[in-house]
């Protein structure tokens, strides 16, 4: 038993329920309770989509238990069929019916439904969302891909986008245009946009485009195997990987590598004079494992960040990441624990977060900017532009999007010259985010919303502080905040650990500016 | 005399055949009343024993993030714990005592079971029994469940509150029992028109706080401020507390019925009883009267889900104007809306349950002028050219008495002003 206060992925069932919802013509048969169906209102409401994902609920209740549910769930698939005619069937259980054994599989084969039905098997009390979206599509994908012809064309398929996903929508577009430029056509989308028809016509593309690990790496590799299709290990999201992902497809296919760069402006903007600011700014990294690993690169290599902490939430991506952590020298954090993610965060005090929505909430509490990286989504990540993450248009909306929770350039230096100015102090915030009305200074001085004490008292360990304790003479506390206040909590913590570890228990101003030169190098 | 609302000429739905059906239930469970109960009772923490689908609802429901603090969370059963329940209930234990070691802030702690806890028939009431017997006096341990298997969305609440009833001490004080959490601006202006009347002393279930005063014994007379109560009825009854019948208090004749029926109970004279109303009732018959002007000859049909739909279609039929088609409820208790029903006219389909697929079949087939559903369903609605209104925020905003009488029926007529606003064709 585990006690959670916030997730970062659901349950595999609603994994399978993305690979459905973004496929066209395959129909959902889930045994699940009454309830189970809150899961629409993520694709309704977040994605905002026009139509219900395309699943039948059996949603028995207390009296169908141990009476007739297996009846139930027959009933609900016949109905299912009849009312929708998909040209395939997907059947599996939520986690309290996988508690009932009614064995959904065994009971459709009995039933003579015209049209493939596909049972999964989706351990709920050991898996999570990502597998489960891995594990539908593959099933989809053995069930219905066939060895067939390549087509005459070089065409690949793009794998990996499903409904729910961060940014798919864009980067299906993205990455169609860079490989036309390529000279390659898109055979099949999927899961996003495929029908079961469209799957079973995988198998003439020439070789797979693996956009996501996350939710179709085990099919790629089925694929590779079984239709002798090999698929691309770059994900190209940044310059450079955009760079070697054209590289690698050149590599495979043949052809000559060609990128129209005449729309990238990420390097320039990341040399330019102002870009100076971003310049050795530390990002703690954390989301799946697919975005982190593409993120660190960016950050590092494109943007000049200094890189002090990365993980994610998928043990699936585990092994990556902790390999990346190693080449960046910094601890790799591989947890689905909020709590634990708040802890390092606070520890490591870096200028900007790039994470998730959970991330994003840590860091309003903190007072450290936060871009979104990766999923579990959430509406605004649905953005009605084109937003995409992939290639050349994928690198400007990092550049963009990473660069705009910060306070830019001068603004910065003007902050803290000023910083007694009536409007122009470090709690108005960046000048280009509205919403900042003036705050009555804490004793911190921090300009973030001194939220109430976090969840994290509601489990685990408490952060464990320097063991001298350590006292600010007014003096120094004073100077200390004179320091702008993005890296105040920094300098606070720096000098704190400087003093105790010399038994210094008063910090001075004179403390204060030795710690900084220590930690000058 | 106040002037009372009339019964339907021709007869309310009291009697009404009602509309049964089985099928697939688009509908939340229980563990949804945490959201707002968490916020009301400020020393009370839900603990939900179940799976990470539970806990992905709460999260999903919740919005991602939105409290800064949450009191609630949720223990995931993990493979280990489904093999031998004798092991659930140690690691429960040992959940608990994590639990409150760091939160010392906590006086009550709702165990609150779920599908799975409920399929492995893991017996929270043994638990709250020996955690209340371990942490008293300084915390109380309850159980209800929110389960979908038996609990519908607002019903997680009426298991919550009677959960408590039996706990209370006994008293035999005279008193007026509010029952149903309420926005506290929505509460503090029911109990001061009740108090102008001379009633008193009033108290509320819930409680804001643990430590309150609330007893309960044959001299409370109780009323119900929200419809989804059924079972906290009961158990109120089992203690010999009296429920004051009355239609709900949406609208402006809502409030005057249930206020009415109350100050009949404490025998408040007509003058005291207008003295008191009659500005707010005025107020809100001109703010509805405003607010309703979208709504008038619109048709409306309800989708199940709160168990507030009999008594909102009885306001928007007799105060905007509207024609009900079809008014959906998970339930339909009529020993609690009856009241309404006898007042809502003939005419509309009265259905209780659902399949949902049969149900939108009925719905595009009337092609209502507003369609009242859950968030699963609303935007597939909007994209078919039905204005929807999502019937969750009818449960999250303050629309109960005089005051929100106004923006109630403003709720409903949005979604049908924004039709008319929204010009996205070429001005040609």
């Amino acid at each position: 038993m585990k006690l959670t206060v916030w997730t970062y992925e659901g349950p595999p069932h609603v994994g399978a329920m993305r690979v459905a919802t973004g496929m066209k013509d395959l129909h959902y048969v889930l045994h699940a309770p009454q309830g189970d169906t809150y899961a629409d209102l993520l694709f309704t409401m977040i994605e905002r989509r026009d139509h219900r994902p395309p699943v039948t609920y059996t949603t028995f209740q207390a009296r169908d238990l141990g009476s007739d549910t297996a009846d139930l769930f027959k009933q609900s698939l016949q109905d299912a069929y009849d009312r929708f005619k998909p040209q395939a069937l997907i059947v599996g259980s939520s986690c309290t019916a996988e508690l009932i054994q009614d064995d959904p599989g065994g009971m459709s084969e009995t039933m003579g439904i015209p049209v493939p039905v596909i049972p999964l098997e989706l351990p709920s009390y050991q898996r999570k969302e990502n597998y489960g979206a891995d594990e539908t599509f593959f099933q989809i994908v053995r069930a219905l891909a066939k060895p067939m012809d390549r087509t005459a064309q070089l065409t690949c398929n793009l794998i990996g986008p499903t409904a729910l996903g961060f940014r798919h929508r864009d980067d299906i577009t993205e990455m169609t245009g860079l490989l036309s430029d390529l000279g390659i056509s898109v055979n099949v989308v999927a899961p996003m946009s495929a029908s079961p028809q469209d799957i079973a016509m995988m198998g003439q593309a020439h070789f797979n485009v693996l956009m996501y690990p996350e939710t179709a790496e085990t099919a790629a590799r089925w694929m590779e195997r079984e239709l002798g299709q090999p698929y691309t290990k770059t994900v190209p999201i940044g310059v450079g990987a955009t760079r070697d992902f054209v590289a690698e497809v050149a590599e495979l296919t043949g052809v000559t590598p060609y990128l129209d760069e005449s729309r990238l402006r990420l390097p320039w903007y990341s040399k330019s004079v102002d870009s100076t600011y971003l310049t050795g700014k530390r990002v703690f990294l954390f989301g799946d494992g697919t975005h982190v690993l593409a993120a660190a690169r960016v950050a590092r290599d494109e943007m000049g960040f200094e890189v002090v902490g990365l993980g994610c939430y998928n043990r699936e991506m585990a092994r990556d990441v902790r390999a990346l952590a190693r080449n960046f020298g910094v601890d790799p954090l591989i947890t689905d624990d909020y709590l634990e993610v708040e802890r390092r965060i606070e520890e490591l005090q870096p200028e900007m977060i790039l994470g998730t929505q959970m991330e994003r909430h840590i860091g309003k509490r903190l007072g450290i900017p936060c871009a979104v990286i990766s999923a579990p989504v959430h509406v605004q990540d649905f953005p009605a532009r084109y937003s995409p993450q992939m290639g050349i248009e994928g690198a400007n909306v990092l550049f963009d999007t990473w660069v705009h929770p910060l306070v830019m350039g001068l603004e910065e230096h003007l902050l803290h010259m000023f910083r007694d100015d009536f409007e122009f102090h470090d709690a108005a915030g960046p000048s280009h985010h509205g919403g900042h009305a003036p705050k009555a200074q804490s004793a911190d001085g921090g300009p973030a919303p001194q939220a109430a004490p976090s969840p994290r008292d509601t489990s685990g360990p408490k952060n464990i502080e320097s063991t001298v304790q350590v006292v600010w003479l007014e003096d120094a506390e004073r100077e200390l905040k004179k320091i702008p206040f993005f890296v105040r909590g920094k300098a606070r913590r720096n000098t704190e650990t400087f003093a105790s570890e010399r038994g210094v228990e008063e910090i001075s101003v004179d403390t204060l500016y030795e710690a900084k030169a220590h930690y000058a190098r | 005399m106040t002037e009372l609302p009339r019964i339907p000429t021709g007869g309310g739905c009291r009697e009404e055949p009602i509309l049964k059906q089985r099928g697939q239930r688009e509908v939340f469970c229980g563990l949804t009343g945490i959201i707002w109960l968490h916020r009301k009772m400020q020393d009370a923490f839900f603990l939900v024993i179940g799976s990470r689908t539970c806990a992905h609802l709460l999260q999903s429901a919740a919005g991602v993030m939105i409290f800064a603090e949450p009191r609630f969370g949720t223990a995931i059963l993990e493979e280990t714990d489904l093999a031998g329940l004798a092991d659930a209930q140690e690691e429960l234990d040992k959940v608990v005592d994590q639990l409150l070691a760091r939160r010392t802030d906590i006086k009550q702690l709702f165990l609150v079971g779920s599908c799975p806890s409920e399929v492995i028939k893991l017996d929270l009431s043994r638990a709250a029994e020996r955690m209340t017997e371990k942490y008293a006096p300084s915390v109380r341990v309850l159980n209800f469940s929110g389960s979908g298997i038996e609990t519908t969305f607002t019903q997680g609440e009426d298991a919550c509150l009677a959960s408590m009833v039996p706990v209370l001490p006994d008293t035999d004080d005279r008193q007026l029992l509010l029952v149903g959490a309420l926005p506290d601006v929505v509460e503090e202006q029911a109990v001061s028109m009740l108090e102008q009347m001379g009633i008193g002393p009033i108290k509320v279930l819930p409680a804001p706080r643990a430590d309150s005063d609330l007893g309960l014994g044959a001299n409370t007379v109780f009323a119900l401020t929200q419809p989804f109560l059924g079972d906290t009825h009961a158990a109120l009854e089992r203690r010999g507390a009296r429920h004051l019948a009355a239609p709900f208090p949406f609208g402006e004749e809502g409030t005057t019925a249930w206020l009415r029926t109350i100050a009949d109970e404490f025998g408040v004279s007509d003058e005291t009883f207008a003295r008191v109303t009659d500005a707010p009732r005025a107020r809100a018959r001109k703010a509805i009267s405003q607010a309703s002007e979208a709504l008038r000859n619109k048709s409306v049909f309800f989708f199940p889900d709160s168990q507030l739909e009999i008594p909102l279609a009885r306001f928007l039929t007799r105060e905007c104007g509207m024609d009900a088609v079809e008014v959906g409820a998970p339930f339909v208790h009529k020993g609690i809306v009856g009241p309404d029903l006898d007042m809502l006219a003939k005419g509309p389909t009265i259905s209780e349950g659902q399949d949902v697929d049969l149900q939108l079949d009925r719905c595009r087939a009337a092609r209502p002028d507003l369609t009242v559903c859950g968030l699963g369903l609303a935007n597939p609605l909007e994209a078919e050219g039905l204005a929807t209104k999502w019937a969750i925020e009818l449960v999250f905003t303050p629309v109960h008495f005089y005051e929100q009488a106004g923006d109630l029926a403003g709720l409903f007529s949005r979604p049908l002003r924004r039709a008319d606003l929204l010009k996205l064709e070429a001005a040609e």
